[in-house]
């Protein structure tokens, strides 16, 4: 039997203690909107990835920026396609923090997306595609509606 | 000496007169209508030249983009240009949960569902690159603000994009929609209870946090007539305000109304 103290801890392992950041930082939980295996799987049992790096010299996510993540004990790179955080007028924000998964080359894992698209993204994309580089803009073809 | 007087009391007395005559002739309800002519009560931003060069911005746009009349509660329709879309033309359709900003900087929020998403757009509605604004569903709510549709179920705030604009009878008062909305259980994104909502239904709290709200409750600030008097813009110069926009307004109004006629005329399509 365990004592009510150590009952307090066990218990205390499932709630969320940190304080709500409005920003994308490491650890920032995130929500998989592609139909990849290992997304939906990690979302289908509760525990959808965190992120452990931001690619950029700020260590803050915006959006279409790339990021790794832990997801069901893999490491896997990511695009983040809509924020709840604040944004410019005109652009979208959405209720949860969106990510989808992309390889190394940018070809994403998933063959469909299903929730809207930021328009911006495609010219972000576009931007961040270099010749002889990594191709994003094939995450822009597989998305099912932009707003 | 006695004869200019008598004419400066006279000419005193015509303009007075002339005020009276105006104050009559600019409906009350321009306040409502048009909130975003006013300025910015806080006197840190007051600046009476930008506010009139504002007002002289605004009537410009007023008249390339008609902005019609719309609440918090309204559905709208927004067509704008988007540079990144392969178009060039983009249109969000969404309620107004936010109205806010004065002068050239008034925005609205519009929030709709999409692929039970929820989505959320500021729009400035001075933004020159917005092409049209339509009123879809002209409606008022309990609220100043309808923030809370993000804590509440998918259906409250979910409007299809091929929405049929309703039409409201010609001189018809903009109806209040009195629905109670069911917010979701707890966490939520703000401390709904402390706000005094009128458009949500009963909140089942717990003893402690209703114990919180009312030590943090405010009751006393209804009686307190100056920060009343310091959060608005006095009556006085309010029609001051409307006396210089009085009559261009009214003309765009009237171009708009003739150009809606205009628009109700349906051509008969070739059909086989």
């Amino acid at each position: 039997m365990l004592s009510p103290f150590a009952m307090l801890n066990v218990a205390s392992r499932n709630i969320s203690t940190s304080t709500p950041a409005s920003q994308i930082i490491k650890l920032s939980r995130l929500r998989v909107v592609d139909n990849s295996e290992i997304g939906k799987k990690a979302m289908m049992e509760g525990r959808p990835p965190r992120c452990i790096h931001v690619y950029n010299k700020i260590g803050v996510g915006y959006i279409g920026d790339r990021i790794l993540v832990a997801i069901r004990g893999e490491k896997k790179k990511g695009i983040l396609v809509g924020l709840k955080q604040q944004q410019a007028p005109k652009v979208p924000k959405f209720d949860t923090n969106n990510l989808v998964l992309i390889d190394d080359n940018g070809t994403p894992l998933g063959t469909r997306i299903q929730v809207p698209i930021p328009h911006i993204l495609r010219t972000k994309m576009k931007e961040k595609t270099h010749s002889k580089g990594a191709d994003y803009t094939k995450l822009i073809a597989i998305a099912s509606r932009f707003v | 000496m006695i004869t200019q007087d008598s004419v400066q009391e006279s000419q005193n007395n015509k303009k007075a007169k002339q005020n009276i005559e105006q104050r009559k002739a600019i409906p009350n309800r321009y306040r409502f209508i048009y909130p975003e002519f006013l300025p910015d009560p806080d006197p840190k931003y007051r600046n009476l030249l930008r506010e009139k060069l504002e007002r002289m911005d605004m009537l410009a746009r007023r008249t390339h983009v008609a902005i019609p009349e719309f609440y918090v509660g309204s559905v709208l329709a927004v067509t704008y240009s988007e540079p990144h879309a392969p178009g060039k033309v983009n249109k969000f359709v969404g309620i107004c949960i936010e109205r806010k900003g004065s002068g050239l900087r008034a925005t609205c929020v519009l929030r709709n569902m999409v692929n039970n998403q929820g989505i959320e757009v500021i729009y400035e509605l001075y933004d020159p690159a917005i092409q049209k604004i339509e009123c879809l569903r002209l409606e008022r709510r309990l609220d100043s603000h309808l923030r809370y549709l993000r804590d509440a179920p998918a259906e409250y705030s979910t409007f299809p994009f091929d929405m049929e604009p309703e039409y409201l009878l010609e001189g018809a008062s903009v109806p209040v929609n009195e629905i109670k909305v069911q917010l979701n259980p707890r966490p939520w994104l703000e401390k709904w209870e402390r706000q005094e909502l009128k458009g949500i239904t009963e909140l089942q709290l717990p003893e402690r946090r209703i114990r919180k709200a009312k030590a943090a409750a405010t009751p006393w600030e209804k009686y307190d007539l100056m920060k009343k008097y310091r959060e608005t813009i006095p009556e006085e110069d309010q029609n001051e305000i409307f006396n210089e926009v009085h009559t261009k307004l009214h003309e765009v109004e009237i171009t708009r109304h003739r150009q809606k006629h205009k628009r109700a005329f349906v051509r008969p399509q070739k059909t086989g």
